[in-house]
């Protein structure tokens, strides 16, 4: 059984001006200890997936689908259940590390809080687990009595990680956890979130925009656009040679460096993602599409195979190229 | 091993709008702004007829201002004057010809409360005013340019903040003398603090933008920084701030002449208040005499404390982003 | 040039011929605030030396990238060059003439590029007022050839990409995706007809798919109107795509700079090599970096700057080859090691002098250890 298994998620936040869909037809698995890396641009849904998971939407989204967490649907839990799966099943490291801790209370405590409030054991016992788990996110444990004003961005990125790891959850969600970081520290909090879950064997969905990132800490990858994943495999393999043209556009935009290609030469995509309430008839990305052909304005691609664990929801995996396009 | 990155499409891609934009009128920049300023006050007044609060304010005050403007087609001012041949019996109750009743002269008070109107507002809105281009003035400087002229600045702000309003202006009257003018800058300089505080503040979120850096880096001077970026983005606040100040303005000009401080030769709310209080009307039972001023100041009030929490809620930014 | 005791080497290099933009021995700090009581109790304000001692030369038409960690002084630098900031001490000269009064026309000739173009431009301004605020500042109702405001906006948004610039005019920033509001402010920038942008991350706030359109961009305006570009980056991938220079800073100096092919292919300094380390490569995070937190301005270490943080220190590496003691004890400047590509580094320098033998006469040892 998988530990995530999401099916058929839709979301549609309310709003005076009508709903809008932000999530549009999403599934996806993560089996114990893979990670699973969702990529895309701002605005294509992958941060509400996030929220989705645990229902931390605002109220009055309306949420359709089904969110299996070890096997039991999240979007209908009662609500005692759900705040208690919430952190023991599952937590998230959000982006903003340096505005989730509170600023008064000691980093210490705030771990403890999380442990003291699922009933996993008292303040001396929270104490001692607080210290171990500073050491394990790689902090000296008498930083235990620091407040968040005396960590750099890296420590309270650590502390987070540290959080979501208080009650030994079975799906760790990382949500842009490296994106206000430095390059340096970024490096240092992937290698320790890439540890930390091999020793673990956690299960981890992680999300950013930055494609190069994920490739180096997923076992998997989904690409988004609009609302929608427009392919997923495993990660080399998409990153390497991805078989939807808009993964090609995002990996190009992380060149190598050394690559003779990309020497004066910036790959990217003309105009702007859609709008989700305005989104393009047949394959949503067709406006942008280099290889775009007359089919691709009527036909909505379904995530068609290519290739051995892959799929991509664009209509030339399906069918040979058209000569025009190819030119 | 990694992709050929995408070659550029073999047809510029272009840009692309979501919505068809409007069209570009002839003619020079001129009207382009004029256009802008239309389109930008029209979604102001789109949102704030949504507003209840704001547009039961507003029709009170369209209702008040009327009646403030046409005052003499409402009546007549002879009315006003002890002598009047029109005067009924002293201190009669609500009749016909005296909706309202009438004072101790027998003067109208229905007339008299439509007279006093003008003074009252007249008062409210010249003392705002003047509080207002103290308060922005001072607000503005402190908060842009900051260093000593801040301290020195806000600590008089702070001065005139703490010292209590009435004793100030009652010996401020009293030393210049009770007329309108007086009263007007009394009532002015006594109110400005608050909006000084609140233009700063905003000020001070303004000119961290980095649109205001762009402009510095572009070689905009203080003068063009200050009325290109920080008044338009401060003014909406500064707006929203007068129309509360009024409010209070009424209320102490009401004040003052309830005290006796006002202007004797000029009908207001407050000197309707202030004869009928010295006539005995709380004594005698006479609460024709009382309640119509003293009902208009509570609506007046009232519409614009609507109006201003309103427009507040539309153009402080603070608000808006919640 | 610097004349501090036992210094060896140059703040930056000059290059051919006569450079468009110069800076010369810059240095610019900032003093934290002390509390009055503190001051009385003779407590001093700690100094930030954001930028301490940079040369730097930008030709006509080039592109220069600047890459650093944050808290490197990349951004002070470029602020600074554009008058935002205010120099302790070294000139910037434009064609040749330093600058002092003559800043407002120095600013129609040097434009900036904002990292956050949301923010820079004005909420309630349309974009035609924005892209003619330059011009409006500069009072320029008219070009020299009689081309009016309205068709020097026109054509300022259309060559950054906005076309039908017409459609735009009434637009308001809000209604823009964030790649078309990076193009207006690129287009407010152009209107004045600069000879150098100064970039400061002008794509890191914009989504992927975009930043290599507006990049694009940027390389066809040094082409087409041989604009020089100055772009601050943390990003050497973005400097392999676009910089025909790239300059490496690490607290407050320049510590490599050279052409680009080189600097990113073989680098000298083991700050760029550590970070084109940990520029993310499919493979595994398992690749080395650097231990420890972001470099302090306030507490710049003795002798060479990086050697707290230096693996070749940290390895014996350093130590092996002799040049430990120089690396703790002696500051040092740019080194010429290779042709047109400097690096201010003792090891690097004795290493590429065995290789080579070419490599300009070091200090002597009595000065080495202080």
């Amino acid at each position: 059984m998988s530990i995530l298994s999401v099916r058929d998620l839709h979301v549609d936040y309310r709003t005076q001006a009508g709903p809008i869909p932000a999530v549009r037809g999403v599934s996806f698995d993560i089996e114990k200890g893979e990670v699973l890396g969702l990529a895309g641009e701002s605005g294509c849904g992958k941060s509400t997936i996030a929220s989705a998971i645990l229902r931390l939407l605002p109220p009055g989204t309306e949420v359709t689908g089904q969110v299996l967490l070890n096997g039991e649907d999240v979007l209908r839990m009662k609500p005692g259940r759900l705040r208690a799966v919430r952190w023991t099943g599952a937590s998230i490291v959000f982006q903003g590390a340096m505005h989730a801790l509170n600023p008064v209370q000691r980093v210490g405590d705030q771990i403890a809080e999380a442990i003291i409030i699922h009933g996993q054991g008292g303040e001396r016992e929270a104490r001692v687990r607080v210290g171990a788990l500073l050491e394990q996110v790689g902090l000296p444990p008498r930083r235990i009595d620091d407040y968040p004003h005396e960590l750099s961005g890296g420590q309270k990125q650590r502390v987070m990680i540290a959080m979501a790891l208080a009650c030994s959850p079975s799906l760790v969600i990382a949500d842009e956890p490296t994106t206000a970081l430095d390059v340096m520290v970024q490096a240092q909090v992937l290698k320790l979130l890439n540890d930390l879950q091999h020793e673990l064997g956690l299960a981890m969905l992680f999300i950013t925009h930055d494609l190069s990132v994920l490739v180096e800490v997923s076992d998997r990858l989904a690409i988004m656009y609009a609302g929608r994943i427009v392919e997923d495999g495993p990660a080399q393999d998409v990153f390497e040679d991805p078989a939807h043209p808009y993964s090609r556009a995002l990996a190009g935009a992380f060149p190598a460096i050394g690559d003779q290609q990309y020497r004066m030469a910036p790959a990217g995509l003309g105009g702007d993602p859609p709008y989700p309430t305005d989104i393009p008839s047949g394959c949503s990305f067709h406006p942008r599409c280099p290889l775009a052909f007359e089919d691709c304005l009527t036909i909505d691609p379904e995530l068609y195979v290519a290739g051995s664990g892959r799929r991509a929801a664009c209509l030339l995996v399906n069918r040979p190229l058209p000569v025009e396009a190819g030119a | 091993m990694r992709p050929p990155p995408i070659e550029p499409p073999i047809v510029a891609p272009p840009v692309i709008v979501e919505e068809a934009p409007p069209p570009v009128p002839p003619g020079g920049p001129g009207k382009i702004a004029w256009a802008r300023r239309r389109r930008s006050l029209s979604r102001s007044w789109r949102v704030y007829r949504k507003n209840v609060m704001g547009m039961a304010g507003l029709l009170t005050l369209i209702l008040f201002i009327a009646v403030a403007l046409f005052a003499p087609l409402l009546a007549d001012r002879e009315a006003l004057k002890v002598t009047c041949e029109c005067n009924g019996p002293p201190l009669s109750p609500p009749s016909i010809d005296f909706p309202f009743g009438t004072d101790n002269y027998g003067r109208s008070v229905l007339a008299l409360t439509i007279w006093g109107s003008r003074i009252s507002l007249l008062v409210g809105l010249l003392a705002t005013s003047v509080a207002m281009l103290i308060g922005a003035v001072i607000g503005l400087v402190a908060g842009y340019f900051g260093r000593w002229s801040e301290t020195l600045l806000m600590r008089i702000t702070d001065w005139f903040l703490v010292i209590p309003f009435l004793p100030l202006a009652i010996v401020l009257a009293s030393v210049l003398g009770g007329g309108l003018f007086v009263i007007i800058m009394v009532i002015g300089v006594t109110s400005w603090p608050s909006t000084a505080r609140i233009v700063r503040a905003q000020v001070l979120s303004v000119k961290t933008r980095p649109y205001v850096e762009r402009g510095r880096a572009l070689g905009a001077t203080n003068w063009h920084t200050m009325t290109r970026h920080i008044l338009p983005n401060v003014g909406p606040l500064i707006f929203a701030n007068t129309i509360l100040t009024v409010a209070i303005a009424i209320l102490s000009e009401t004040t003052l002449s309830f005290l006796g401080l006002g202007d004797p030769l000029s009908i207001s709310w407050g000197t309707i208040l202030e004869f009928a209080f010295g006539g005995g009307a709380m004594g005698g039972g006479q609460w024709w005499w009382i309640i119509p001023p003293g009902l208009a100041i509570v609506f007046v009030v009232l519409a614009f404390t609507m109006c201003g929490f309103a427009l507040d809620e539309i153009l402080n930014p603070r608000l808006r982003e919640r | 040039m610097s004349q501090r005791e036992g210094f060896v080497g140059t703040l930056g290099p000059r290059i051919e011929g006569t450079p468009l933009l110069e800076v010369e021995d810059l240095y610019v700090s900032f003093e934290g605030r002390v509390g009055l009581g503190s001051g009385l109790l003779g407590k001093k304000a700690t100094e930030a030396r954001a930028v301490d001692g940079v040369s730097l030369s930008l030709a006509q038409g080039e592109i220069l990238a600047l890459a650093g960690e944050s808290g490197c002084g990349k951004t002070t630098l470029a602020r600074t060059i554009m008058g935002l900031e205010k120099a302790k001490s070294g000139t910037i000269s434009f064609e040749g003439a330093q600058l002092g009064h003559n800043l407002r026309k120095y600013r129609r000739r040097v434009q900036m590029v904002f990292q956050d173009p949301t923010a820079a431009l004005n909420p309630r301004q349309t974009i035609y007022e924005s892209v003619a605020e330059g011009l409006r500042i500069h009072g320029i109702s008219r070009s020299k050839d009689g081309v009016s405001e309205e068709q020097l906006v026109a054509r300022a948004l259309s060559r950054a990409g906005m076309r039908p610039p017409e459609r735009f005019f009434l637009n308001y920033p809000h209604e823009l995706s964030g790649g078309q509001r990076q193009r207006v402010v690129i287009a407010g920038a152009l209107v004045l007809d600069p000879e150098v942008i100064v970039a400061d991350e002008p794509v890191s706030n914009l989504d992927a798919s975009v930043r290599g359109e507006i990049l694009r961009l940027l390389l066809q305006l040094r082409d087409d109107l041989g604009i020089a570009m100055l772009v601050v980056t943390h990003d050497l991938g973005l400097a392999w795509t676009i910089a025909d220079r790239v300059a490496v800073m690490y607290l407050g100096r320049i510590v490599e700079v050279g052409p680009a092919e080189e600097v990113l292919q073989r680098p000298l300094h083991p700050y760029t090599k550590a970070l084109l380390d940990v520029v993310p490569e499919a493979g595994g995070v398992d690749r080395p970096f650097l231990t420890g937190e972001p470099p302090d301005p306030t507490r710049i270490p003795g002798g060479c700057r990086f050697h707290p943080r230096c693996p070749a220190v940290a390895s014996g590496a350093a130590a092996a080859a002799g040049v430990e003691d120089r690396c703790r004890g002696q500051d040092l400047g740019l080194l010429e090691l290779r042709p047109n590509h400097y690096a201010a580094c003792h090891l690097a320098a004795l290493e590429t002098r065995e290789g080579n033998g070419q490599a300009r006469a070091l200090s002597t040892p009595e000065t080495s250890t202080s």
